[in-house]
């Protein structure tokens, strides 16, 4: 089955589609967090090193994992937004941005709270925790511009450039960062595999996926909100919402 | 060439005319740098190890609060918008007028920081490394800082909202330009640092006056 991509560039075809998706996605969303969250507090094991504490890192994992991801979805949104100066792709942006930074917000809390049993202290100056705290400067910085400007257009591009100068500039702020200061525990995880137990990983995979859907979820949300607000003087929208009564 | 050179004469002719602005970002910097140790205490061995952070973090600021410079009286008066119709390339006046602000407030905060280092009693060698750093990284914050300008030409609160788009971009800066004098009294060496802040000046050399013209462009459609 081919599936027309482009399509759903347009905001009339977006729209409905976002609407049908939305309550499978919400019901993944429900269903994952609540299975990973019973693993993650139940099944999974005591860690032997780090005792009980450690279950944060099932939310704190992930939520570091979907800002860090986020960033990259919303600036090739932008990028797209620019190069083929599409509407969709600028909203969908627009719509990126405040999950991203609430996964970086959720990253920077749980890591505070994971902190205080490991390290003694709610906050070190660590690498990583530095550049997930600038994330979610340049995710604010985003959202600010964008809300500074009240001509949309300009909006929507000025917002787009400063989102891909941030992802230029990520890894060289996560490098010059790590150089500087380490003491966060090294990546359990990479791409040739895994040190870490089974029973733990699943969990942490479980409610990435989770973490995953509830992104689509929210921007989606705001997704079909932005475009009822910008094409509320388009034709569908005014029989959408005759249909509505 | 000539596009930079001429923007470049122009701007500087134009500071000059207009010293008082030149005056207070280095005021600030003075300013700055003086409030530290009224807050953290005149004990010289704490001074001396805090000294390289302030006086970078010091610089970062004054840098920054000049931002609005860049382009504004362009703007304001229309200027800006003849260039961008010239037939020159706008990401070569760009560069013309970054070179002109760092001349403006860069190059006098370099030639004053061995003063201010000395008043948080820095070694001779430390100065001669801190005025190295800050001679490659005070023009990356220029170049960055061209693209912030830009991006917020014209919006109200523009001037703090800069401040939250440029400062984290400024961090590798600050991280590499404080580091090479902090290696550099530890014994370490600070060489490896100031080749990298001559890296990020090139790239930023590189990168920044495109994307600055591509957000003039942007604001000014």
């Amino acid at each position: 089955m081919a599936i027309h991509w482009t399509k759903y560039s347009a905001p009339s075809a977006f729209y409905p589609m976002a609407g049908r998706s939305l309550p499978w996605l919400a019901a993944g969303t429900l269903l994952l967090t609540a299975v990973g969250v019973y693993m993650g507090l139940f099944s999974a094991p005591t860690d032997y090193k780090q005792g009980e504490a450690y279950r944060i890192m099932f939310i704190h994992v992930p939520a570091a994992w979907m800002s860090m991801w986020l960033y990259i979805v919303m600036a090739a949104y932008a990028g797209l937004g620019l190069v083929y100066n599409t509407r969709m792709a600028h909203m969908l942006a627009a719509a990126t941005a405040p999950t991203g930074a609430i996964f970086a917000f959720l990253a920077l809390w749980t890591g505070a709270f994971w902190g205080r049993p490991m390290w003694g202290a709610w906050w070190v100056w660590d690498a990583r925790l530095t550049s997930e705290l600038i994330l979610f400067f340049l995710y604010l910085g985003v959202m600010a511009l964008r809300a500074a400007i009240d001509d949309r257009q300009r909006a929507d591009r000025a917002s787009a450039l400063l989102a891909l100068v941030g992802v230029v500039n990520v890894p060289i702020i996560y490098f010059s960062v790590k150089w500087w200061n380490t003491l966060h525990q090294g990546a359990t995880i990479d791409f040739s595999g895994s040190k870490m137990d089974r029973s733990m990983l699943w969990p942490m995979l479980i409610l990435t996926v989770a973490f995953w859907l509830y992104s689509f979820v929210t921007i989606f949300l705001r997704a079909r909100c932005e475009i009822l607000e910008r094409e509320r003087h388009a034709e569908w929208v005014g029989e959408l919402l005759d249909n509505r009564g | 060439m000539f596009a930079v050179t001429g923007m470049v004469r122009r701007d500087v002719i134009l500071a000059m005319r207009r010293r008082a602005d030149v005056l207070t970002t280095l005021f600030f910097f003075v300013i700055v740098a003086a409030l530290f140790p009224l807050g953290i205490g005149p004990e010289m061995a704490t001074l001396r190890i805090m000294g390289p952070g302030v006086l970078w973090v010091a610089a970062l600021l004054a840098s920054m609060l000049s931002l609005g410079r860049m382009f504004a009286a362009d703007y304001a008066d229309g200027t800006l918008e003849q260039m961008l119709v010239l037939p020159q390339p706008l990401s070569l006046l760009v560069l013309g007028k970054v070179v002109a602000h760092w001349l403006g407030s860069g190059l006098p905060l370099v030639l004053l920081s061995p003063v201010l280092g000395l008043q948080y009693g820095l070694a001779p060698d430390v100065l001669k490394v801190l005025v190295i750093s800050l001679l490659l990284g005070t023009p990356v914050l220029s170049l960055i800082g061209a693209i912030g300008a830009a991006l917020t030409l014209g919006l109200r609160g523009g001037g703090v909202l800069v401040a939250l788009l440029v400062l984290p971009l400024y961090v590798p800066v600050l991280i590499f330009g404080a580091g090479a004098v902090e290696a550099h009294s530890s014994g370490l060496g600070g060489e490896g640092h100031l080749s990298l802040l001559g890296a990020f000046l090139l790239m930023a050399l590189a990168l920044s006056p495109w994307a600055a013209a591509t957000a003039l462009r942007i604001s000014l459609d």
